[in-house]
């Protein structure tokens, strides 16, 4: 498990920051607090603003209004060259004409060190990140991935305080991009350096954040540790965003249930007075099979009768589409275990029971059509 | 631990965050606006005082000067007579004598009709009003009291023009047809030029993209021959072939190519590889998916031509033609060598400055010639923002195959075409090398002893090296330092946009108007930049400024290749941007400054129009040394310096040649894998 309470003293904060482009909003009062030591990343989809707000926390691109304190010093206008951060972007920006020692000394030059301390430095930096025997070679002579450790290497080799990474890993192809996010959250552990990463990718945020702050047009959606984001989204965006989520028409009910047709089902609480309508939603994971006599037999009253249309075997489990002519034209997907398809002997046609468990079903304002 | 703020409202009031700019931001900005106001100084203000000129205009106002003449003894009774009361009594001065320029000067005794320099009568003269002036021998009077002169004094009197504002200068230019009819004249030369260029260009570079043929590299190479001489040397060449004495001039049955012939046919030759550059790379850049696909439909060849090939090189074409007529309505050594009593506006410029010392009537003739110019070189812009939209990632090359019949007919056709351009250089070096055309045929180097010719002898051909050399260097550092700052520097959006202006500005004005600016500007006393005028320096600032658009959309394209993120990344590891710009940005960008510098090496040798009103006897350049032999009628020494011209260039492009490969080598490892 990943720790839920983040760790360290208050490193970086952000209040009210907004970012116009002219009449565009690309930020609309953003305030964050994030602790040293810890691995953030910003999620959401592309246009949300998150690229945005880290080209503001690193100087790049400044915003319109408010304010970004680093390690207790106001850094609101300051130039990048007068922050204390190292960057990697998607690109590698990596200098073409420069060996990879020179590009990691690149940093450490001007600053007093020996030419012997650098040399020390860069080596050390090399085998930090896997790659000793490559000093001499120019970036094209390298891999994607070999490159994007190498950018790594250089934005860490003067110890900056906060460590910046702009969809590090979106150029790279699957594999590799699995391998690396490992390599770098490993990294990250090791010196313990505060991380803020920007990725479209939810699985990449899942697997490597300590919190992560979803955005969408502008604006906060929630922050939370990866487990919270996912179990227990705040609102139907990051629900839908983050994983598969079921979504189904219905009422509030007497006691907060949710009435879909003549059926009732008992919910997670939430805030919504009788009568108004929501969505319920459920993660196809989470839906529970039953063979068909189940209702009969006098079983939980969260448990409806549905027709199994499609199977889909994805190697791992089967997903299933079921239909109800309650739910209207909309299907409910769920994903069954292979042991559960087996001992209920389920195919494609047959009628069987599923169940929707209290504490797994959420209820989620219906949201505007325009959106 | 974690504020959640989720108000999608507006902007909230207040002053935005006012960013402290680094050292580096501060030093680029310097650097920016240092770069613009050397632009402001040796572009805009120039142009601008050239523009002004036109506008002005002289006028002697006899209504500002009084006279007094005394008797015999020399008393005076009184009488006070104005200037203009006497020349109405007297009709000594039309309404012409009157209007002047800026020299103009009048002197008064025309007024007295008994007016000896031997008389004791005595005169007095006064400005009635401060705008009055006259000389007394160079002595000037601006006071509006009395002076008293006798006889031999008052015959050196001289009254001094007074200026004013109107458009009488462009009203007098169009209402004179001797002045007028160039405009007729240059506008039909440029477009006859232009159709003949474009099409030879176009199927020259058709057979060399699109068939199977042999020698393409050969032609490839004779093509961009032309660009190595300067414009008016192919003048020479006609002259020795179709001229009053010429080897060939039957073939012209009896018209004379001295004008509108000659011209186009020294156009063609001279327009030839920009148009035939453009076209090409239209042409290479053809998608072969579409040819396929034509051809899958069963198209003719002819069918496909019309309906895949010129519509795909169709923005090439238009942005070549636009090229070319630039090129020839701005040029002005070729009529001047070729054009015999055919008036072209460049040319215009030159006579009324040079002969006729008629400024305002210059700068009125420039302001007529930029209009041409400004719009073909607008056009050609939008023309070419609209290029980039029709190459695809997707897109496969066209790879032609061989037709035993067409690639016959396209290699006959570009054998032509090498021999009209080889020939013509070929014919001025046979006339260099012979001694008295067409008396005595033997050969000699006589014709290379300039030192015994107008021109400033082998002198001009070490200015025009140094010129050269200098021009390289110093425009190479500047452009490509001015685009780096124009395309990396954070923020400072109007001055990026400004500075992106007066780079491109140059392009359009035509070399002429360029210099003859330059003599406004500079040659003005008061003008505190007045001592670099007549040096080698003004001839360096001006070659560099003329060339300025060019080189500098070169610069941009290559640095718009850079990763954009070099300068973020710089920053965050806290290094000063020149660091960068010096370790990565110009060793990355090295072609493309050696394409700069030959490309200004190469146009300082042969440039004619702008340097031809600024050089000064110390400063006489091989290509001026060309136009003032042949006016001198040493036609044969003309063709040899020319030749010269060529030779250096092409060793100037070899030792490029070889130079970028080297220093490639050494420095550019990196590309390679």
């Amino acid at each position: 498990m990943l720790q839920k309470t983040p760790p360290g003293e208050l490193y970086l904060s952000i209040q009210n920051l907004w970012k116009a482009f002219g009449s565009f909003l690309a930020l609309k009062d953003i305030s964050l607090e994030i602790n040293e030591g810890e691995f953030i990343c910003f999620l959401g989809p592309s246009g949300c603003g998150k690229t945005t707000l880290l080209r503001a926390i690193a100087g790049l691109d400044l915003q319109t209004k408010g304010t970004v304190m680093q390690d207790g010093k106001d850094v609101s206008n300051l130039p990048p060259s007068e922050r204390d951060f190292g960057i990697v972007f998607q690109s590698y920006a990596l200098f073409p004409n420069l060996t990879i020692e020179k590009n990691i000394a690149f940093g450490l030059e001007n600053t007093g060190r020996s030419k012997s301390d650098i040399a020390f430095r860069v080596s050390e930096l090399l085998h930090l990140v896997g790659l000793p025997e490559q000093g001499k070679k120019y970036p094209a002579q390298l891999s994607g991935g070999q490159q994007q450790r190498i950018a790594l290497a250089r934005a860490i080799a003067t110890n900056p305080g906060l460590l910046l990474l702009d969809e590090p890993l979106s150029a790279l192809d699957a594999k590799v991009r699995v391998h690396l996010r490992h390599e770098i959250k490993e990294l990250q552990r090791k010196l313990g350096v505060t991380t803020v990463m920007v990725t479209h990718d939810q699985e990449e945020a899942l697997a490597m954040a300590d919190r992560i702050v979803v955005m969408n047009h502008g604006v906060i959606e929630q922050v939370g540790s990866p487990t919270e984001i996912y179990r227990e989204p705040t609102n139907l965006f990051v629900a839908d965003f983050i994983g598969e989520m079921n979504q189904i028409q219905s009422q509030v009910t007497k006691g907060g249930r949710l009435s879909v047709g003549e059926k009732t089902f008992a919910c997670l609480s939430h805030t919504f007075n009788d009568g108004m309508p929501a969505i319920a939603a459920i993660r196809p994971e989470d839906i529970i099979p039953h063979e068909a006599g189940y209702l009969d037999t006098g079983g939980n009253r969260n448990c409806i009768e549905v027709t199994l249309d499609e199977m889909e075997f994805l190697g791992s489990f089967w997903r299933c589409r079921l239909s109800n002519e309650r739910f209207g034209s909309s299907e409910l997907i769920a994903d069954f275990s292979i042991n559960a398809v087996r001992r209920l002997e389920l195919e494609e046609g047959r009628s069987m029971v599923i169940e929707l468990p209290e504490n797994r079903l959420m209820a989620f304002d219906v949201p505007e059509t325009t959106s | 631990m974690t504020e959640i703020s989720t108000n999608p409202g507006t902007l909230p009031a207040g002053p935005d965050i006012k960013p402290k700019l680094s050292r580096d931001d501060i030093l680029m900005r310097g650097s920016m606006i240092v770069i613009a106001l050397y632009l402001v100084a040796t572009l805009v203000l120039p142009l601008y005082t050239m523009l002004s000129k036109s506008f002005s205009t002289y006028r002697m106002e006899l209504s500002q000067y009084e006279f007094q003449v005394s008797d015999e003894s020399g008393n005076f009774d009184g009488t006070i007579q104005s200037a203009e009361t006497l020349n109405e009594q007297t009709g000594a001065f039309s309404d012409t004598d009157l209007a002047t320029g800026s020299d103009g000067r009048l002197s008064v005794t025309a007024l007295f009709p008994n007016f000896s320099f031997r008389s004791p009568v005595m005169y007095q003269i006064r400005n009635t009003s401060d705008t009055g002036r006259f000389l007394v021998g160079s002595t000037l009077q601006d006071g509006t009291d009395w002076v008293t002169l006798d006889s031999n004094e008052f015959r050196r009197v001289q009254l001094r023009p007074v200026q004013s504002r109107g458009l009488d200068n462009f009203v007098n230019y169009f209402s004179t047809p001797a002045l007028f009819n160039s405009v007729k004249n240059s506008l039909w030369i440029s477009v006859l030029s232009t159709i003949v260029t474009v099409t030879l260009a176009f199927w020259f570079a058709y057979a060399l993209n699109r068939s199977c043929m042999r020698f393409k590299g050969v032609f490839r190479l004779i093509a961009m021959a032309p660009i190595l001489v300067p414009s008016l040397l192919p003048g020479i060449a006609l002259v020795y072939l179709f001229g009053n004495q010429g080897m060939i001039k039957e073939l012209l049955f009896g018209a004379s190519i001295y004008g509108p012939i000659g011209i186009v046919i020294g156009s063609v030759f001279f327009t030839f590889p920009h148009a035939f550059l453009i076209i090409s790379t239209a042409l290479a850049i053809s998608d072969a998916r579409l040819y396929e696909a034509a051809a899958s439909l069963r198209s003719t060849p002819w069918r496909t031509f019309w309906t895949v090939t010129v519509p795909g090189a169709r923005y090439g074409l238009i942005s070549a033609a636009f090229v070319v007529f630039n090129l020839v309505i701005t040029d002005f050594g070729l009529p001047k060598v070729i054009g015999g009593q055919f008036n072209v506006l460049a040319v215009d410029i030159y006579k009324q400055v040079i002969g006729q010392q008629n400024f305002e009537m210059g700068a009125v003739v420039s302001v007529v010639l930029v209009i041409p110019a400004i719009l073909a070189f607008t056009i050609d812009r939008m023309v070419q923002s609209k290029q980039v939209a029709l190459l695809s990632a997707r897109s496969v090359p066209y790879q032609p195959t061989p037709n035993r019949k067409t690639d016959r007919i396209f290699l006959a056709y570009c054998c032509l075409i090498g021999l009209f351009i080889v020939g013509l250089l070929a014919v001025c070096q046979f006339a260099a090398l012979i001694k008295f055309w067409p008396y005595d045929l033997s050969l000699s180097l006589k014709n290379y002893d300039f030192n015994k010719m107008d021109g400033g002898g082998w002198g001009s051909y070490v200015n025009s090296i140094k010129l050269a050399l200098l021009t390289a260097a110093i425009g190479t550092s500047v452009v490509f330092f001015g685009a780096y700052l124009v395309e990396k520097s954070n923020g400072f959006r109007t001055g990026r946009a400004i500075f992106q202006m007066f780079a491109m500005l140059p392009m359009a004005i035509p070399g002429m108007v360029l210099g003859l600016s330059y003599i406004f500007f500079f040659n003005n006393p008061s003008n505190p930049l007045n001592g670099i005028y007549g040096t080698m320096a003004i001839l360096v600032i001006c070659t560099v400024t003329h060339f300025y658009t060019v080189s500098h959309l070169t610069a941009v394209t290559a640095l718009k290749q850079m990763d954009r993120e070099f300068e973020s990344v710089s920053s965050s590891l806290k290094q000063p941007t020149m660091k960068l710009f010096a370790r990565v940005t110009v060793p990355v960008c090295l072609p493309a400054v050696l394409d700069i510098s030959i490309y200004l090496f190469v146009n300082a040798m042969t440039t004619v129009s702008a340097v031809v009103f600024l050089y000064s006897p110390k400063t006489t350049l091989a290509s001026i040394a060309v136009l003032n032999m042949d006016d001198a009628g040493d036609i044969a020494p003309a063709a040899a310096m020319g030749m010269m011209i060529f030779y250096t260039n092409a060793a100037a492009r070899i030792v490029h040649l070889i130079a970028s490969k080297g220093i490639l080598k050494r420095t550019q490892a990196w590309r390679s894998r």
